[in-house]
């Protein structure tokens, strides 16, 4: 990884200026995987491969192109600073077009803990027997488990240098690792799927591979014997899983690139009640070792804290510098490009705030209604918020689970979703970057029969 | 296009003596099978919003993939540095995964050569035009759609392409090279009244040029977007519950692609997790419908003269008259299964280890016309446009989302209801078909699948079809 430096990211950026560039900046990565899956006990792939690239970003003036290249020798880069320039040169003027205001670019960024170099260089057998441990452990766990679709391992090692004529230069290395299961459950007939996963900065903080082939087993064999259920308005319990992509629905909504195109329901509404006031949602780039963090964004803006809606009013959007000058904001250290495309709003460790009730609490308040644990499909319109997807899980009689339950939609509108978000567990997991502890909507309509 | 042939021996000085020695080393340990997969791709993105063109981007990108298959196991690597030490490298990785044998002996190859099929070769692909002929297509749907009603406030038009030469060599000898253009363009309409605010999309594309926007100019994609985005803000609340559903012509072929496309792809039946295991032979929808993957249709999107393990591709027919017939293939799964290759194995890009992936999914015209149709529903819903879908392929569960549908009432479009995703059971959807129309279409050619992480381009069509019984996400019960 020696050979991808700042240094080669500082002089690309240097070089653009001396071709004519009004301001440049240059996002170098150099990623190293290996991804292992092993099916019935047997190693069913391999893979291992590191690759690298530039991403330049060129500015006339208020005009932008961007391109990438993974061809880093000199002459392959003077060649793209010249293309790129000639592309700028073509684009309309855009008067929110620019690299982040020098304002913006303060401070020093922090080391967050992200990478765990004993971990990446633990030897392959050792992670190839994690698999083997997570897959057995799930056909072991019931004579119900009877295939697999395999168990995988995944790590990254991946370092990110980021140069800008805005005056910012830094660099960071970090890992990931994840491990996962998903064993296939069959009995009358009826066919389950389900998986579970782990997932850490740091080898030794991934759960143990028997908890996660237990827990994919428990979760494909309480599938078995699932039906549709009568169409009806019910209250409905969103397991943490699915409640974080109820979560991520929130944050598109707060993407200050959808505001300013008013394509949010939230256009508008900086300051409004949105939610009910237990709700309060957090994005935070800067936790050390956190799965979403990273010490600066692709724009060299550092992370940081955002109050997104606090006690149900909603106090901010997340913006890359694009969109807080359209809107007249600050950016919040959101700002995400892969190499060949222009950066984006991204959700960094995004989490709402757990309240009091234990999830079996939540349960037991409900008398008929419907325990969401898995949810497909893409229903859901962020102009509008109206939300219609499919789903399966349990339902709830009495406060306790009755019967599995699949085939269903689950639909309602995320403006009133998000006011009727009457019970908020206390079992947050920051398993994903995207993070939801159990969650309790008022009504939904639940369609099947 | 026997110019793109030598493209990787010019650029690169990849000769036959080259692909040998990295093929031979890939099958050092042993293993029964070994390819290459070289790529040099230049794909290219811009987008115009608020009547500006705010950007451009454009990627370069070379490499090959190096596979090794023994048995059911597969050892993968790649690198973007195409020069003899690092592909030697990439092989000798790969090879890892075969460990029990001795070496499987040197491998010689021929050519390249070019594909067969020619479905797409007489284009010149649209990212080779210039910007100012680019722009002026973009220009063209702005201005169209926000001419089309004052009411239309916000436009997005993006427009994409890109041209990928791939050469496949492998440890049989054989060597081809492919060279892929493919273009799309989306336009994306916000219409506002009062306080009500709603979004229309529209987009096309193929494998082909300029030349695409002679038959579908951008004022078509800019009408339709707009057209749509101002029928929801009439919308009413859509349906609860299990409907009797028309499913119009085109795109709601994502119908096809998630209920039964991804359940007969061959890896999950040989594995056995598919809801369609061990139906060969069977009923799995009614007499009227066959279900067709055609990875043959000139210039379509989902079209390939030649898969990415180089196998030509065909037109395979999933269901025949309502009985299966059979599942697409790659090598891996055929070899296996001791099937036929299909032509369906696919990837995303060098860096992505094949899989078998539809191609062109859609279902042949049946003997009803679309007005005896509607007319046939008492209450039902007419869905027309739809975003994505998705399926669990074991269970069989899918779902794919309406964005444009209406009431049908006593035979009759009535209104326009607001989005909702309908819910079926793929392994008996298609037993609920009781009209199939004769007006079968392609889809525009916008669609992306995704499996497994890897993101490839496809087509869907269908006539107009009348589904028994669907259940209908909507609110209102």
């Amino acid at each position: 990884m020696e050979a991808i430096d700042l240094q080669l990211a500082r002089e690309t950026v240097q070089k653009a200026l001396q071709a004519g560039a009004t301001a440049a900046d240059c996002i170098l990565r150099t990623e190293e995987e290996l991804n292992l899956t092993v099916r019935l006990g047997q190693v069913e792939t391999l893979q291992q491969a590191r690759s690298s690239g530039l991403g330049l970003r060129i500015f006339h003036h208020r005009r932008v192109a961007i391109t990438s290249t993974s061809d880093l020798s000199w002459p392959s880069i003077e060649r793209l600073i010249a293309e790129t320039l000639d592309l700028a040169r073509l684009m309309s003027e855009d008067p929110s077009a620019g690299l982040p205001d020098p304002a913006w670019i303060q401070g020093e960024p922090k080391d967050l803990q992200l990478w765990d170099s004993d971990g990446l260089s633990l030897p392959q057998e050792k992670k190839l027997d994690l698999v083997r441990t997570a897959e057995q452990a799930a056909l072991d766990y019931d004579p119900r488990i009877t295939n697999s679709e395999g168990a995988s391992f995944s790590q990254v090692d991946r370092k990110t240098c980021l140069a800008s004529s805005a005056g910012f230069e830094g660099e960071y290395r970090s890992s990931l690792f994840s491990l996962s299961a998903t064993p296939v459950a069959g009995a009358d007939g009826q066919l389950q799927r389900d998986f579970w996963f782990t997932e850490s900065r740091r080898f030794q903080e991934l759960d143990s591979p028997e908890e996660v082939g237990r827990i994919a087993a428990a979760r494909a064999l309480r599938r078995l014997g699932a039906r549709r259920v009568k169409t009806q308005e019910v209250p409905v319990v969103f397991e943490p899983l699915p409640a974080s992509s109820l979560l991520d629905e929130i944050f598109n909504a707060a993407s200050g690139s959808a505001i300013y195109r008013k394509a949010s329901f939230f256009t508008g509404k900086l300051g409004s009640r949105v939610a009910a006031p237990q709700v309060t949602v957090i994005d935070s780039g800067s936790r050390p070792g956190g799965l979403g963090s990273r010490p600066f964004d692709d724009e060299g803006i550092l992370t940081r804290t955002t109050h997104i809606i606090v006690d149900g009013v909603l106090e901010s959007y997340l913006c890359d510098s694009y969109a807080a000058r359209k809107l007249d904001l600050h950016p919040t250290g959101n700002a995400s490009r892969s190499l060949a495309a222009p950066p984006r709003v991204a959700a960094n460790n995004l989490y709402l705030k757990p309240g009091p009730a234990r999830p079996t609490e939540i349960l037991a308040s409900v008398s008929n209604g419907f325990y969401l644990t898995d949810l497909i499909g893409f229903g859901v319109n962020l102009v509008t918020g109206d939300y219609s997807r499919g789903a399966s899980g349990h339902w709830i009689e009495n406060g306790r689970l009755s019967h599995p339950v699949e085939e269903v939609t689950v639909a309602g509108n995320l403006n009133r979703m998000l006011v009727e978000l009457v019970e908020i567990g206390n079992d947050l997991e920051f398993r994903t970057p995207i993070a939801s502890p159990t969650l309790k909507i008022a009504r939904m309509t639940v369609s099947g029969e | 296009m026997s110019e793109h042939q030598g493209f990787f021996q010019d650029h690169y000085n990849i000769t036959a003596r080259a692909v040998e020695k990295v093929l031979s080393a890939a099958l050092k340990r042993g293993g029964d099978f070994a390819d290459l997969y070289f790529e040099y791709a230049v794909q290219e993105a811009i987008n115009l919003e608020e009547s500006l063109v705010k950007g451009t981007s454009k990627n370069i990108a070379q490499g090959v993939g190096v596979r090794v298959v023994s048995g059911d196991k597969t050892g993968y690597a790649y690198t973007e540095e195409l020069t003899p030490d690092k592909m030697l490298q990439a092989a000798r990785t790969a090879s890892l995964i075969a460990q029990e044998r001795s070496g499987t002996g040197p491998v010689s190859v021929d050519g390249p050569r070019g594909p067969e099929q020619q479905l797409y070769a007489s284009s010149r692909p649209l990212v080779e035009f210039d910007a100012a002929t680019k722009l002026d297509l973009m220009n063209r749907a702005d201005r169209a759609a926000r001419g089309y009603d004052p009411r239309i406030k916000e436009v997005q038009v993006s427009l994409s392409s890109e041209i990928r030469i791939v050469s496949i060599a492998n440890s049989q000898g054989f060597w081809i090279t492919d060279y892929r253009p493919l273009c799309r363009m989306m336009v994306v309409c916000i219409a506002q009244d009062g306080a009500s605010r709603q979004v229309g999309n529209q987009g096309g594309g193929g494998r082909s040029g300029l030349e695409f926007f002679d038959s579908k100019p951008p004022e078509y994609f800019a009408h339709q977007a707009a057209r749509q985005a101002l029928i929801q803000l009439d919308a009413r609340e859509a349906p609860a519950g299990s409907l009797e559903v028309i499913l119009g012509t085109g795109w709601p072929g994502i119908l096809l692609h998630e209920a039964v496309g991804h359940g007969l792809e061959a890896d999950f039946n040989r594995k056995k997790i598919s809801a369609f295991s061990g139906l060969i032979g069977q009923r799995v929808a009614s007499e009227l419908c066959t279900v067709v993957d055609d990875g043959t249709l000139p210039l379509r999107r989902g079209s390939l003269n030649v898969d990415d393990e180089g196998t030509p591709t065909h037109s395979t027919v999933l269901i025949e008259n309502g009985i299966l017939r059979g599942y697409m293939q790659d090598r891996l799964s055929a070899r296996l299964m001791k099937a036929e290759l299909t032509g369906n194995g696919r990837r995303q890009s060098y860096a992505h280890i094949p899989m078998p992936r539809m191609t062109n999914t859609f279902m042949p015209p049946g003997p009803h016309s679309k007005d005896e149709i509607i007319s046939s529903v008492r209450f039902g819903l007419y869905a027309v446009s739809f975003g994505g879908g998705q399926v669990d392929i074991t269970n069989g569960k899918f779902v794919f989302s309406a964005s444009e549908a209406y009431l049908i009432e006593d035979g009759k479009i009535t209104a326009p209801v607001r989005g909702a995703t309908l819910i079926g059971n793929g392994p008996d959807v298609l037993t609920k078909v009781t009209m199939v129309g004769n007006d079968l279409q392609l889809d525009e050619g916008v669609g992306f699948c995704g499996k497994h992480g890897q993101l490839i381009p496809v087509g869907v069509g269908l006539p107009t079809v009348k589904v028994r019984s669907l259940t209908v996400g909507g609110t209102s019960v």
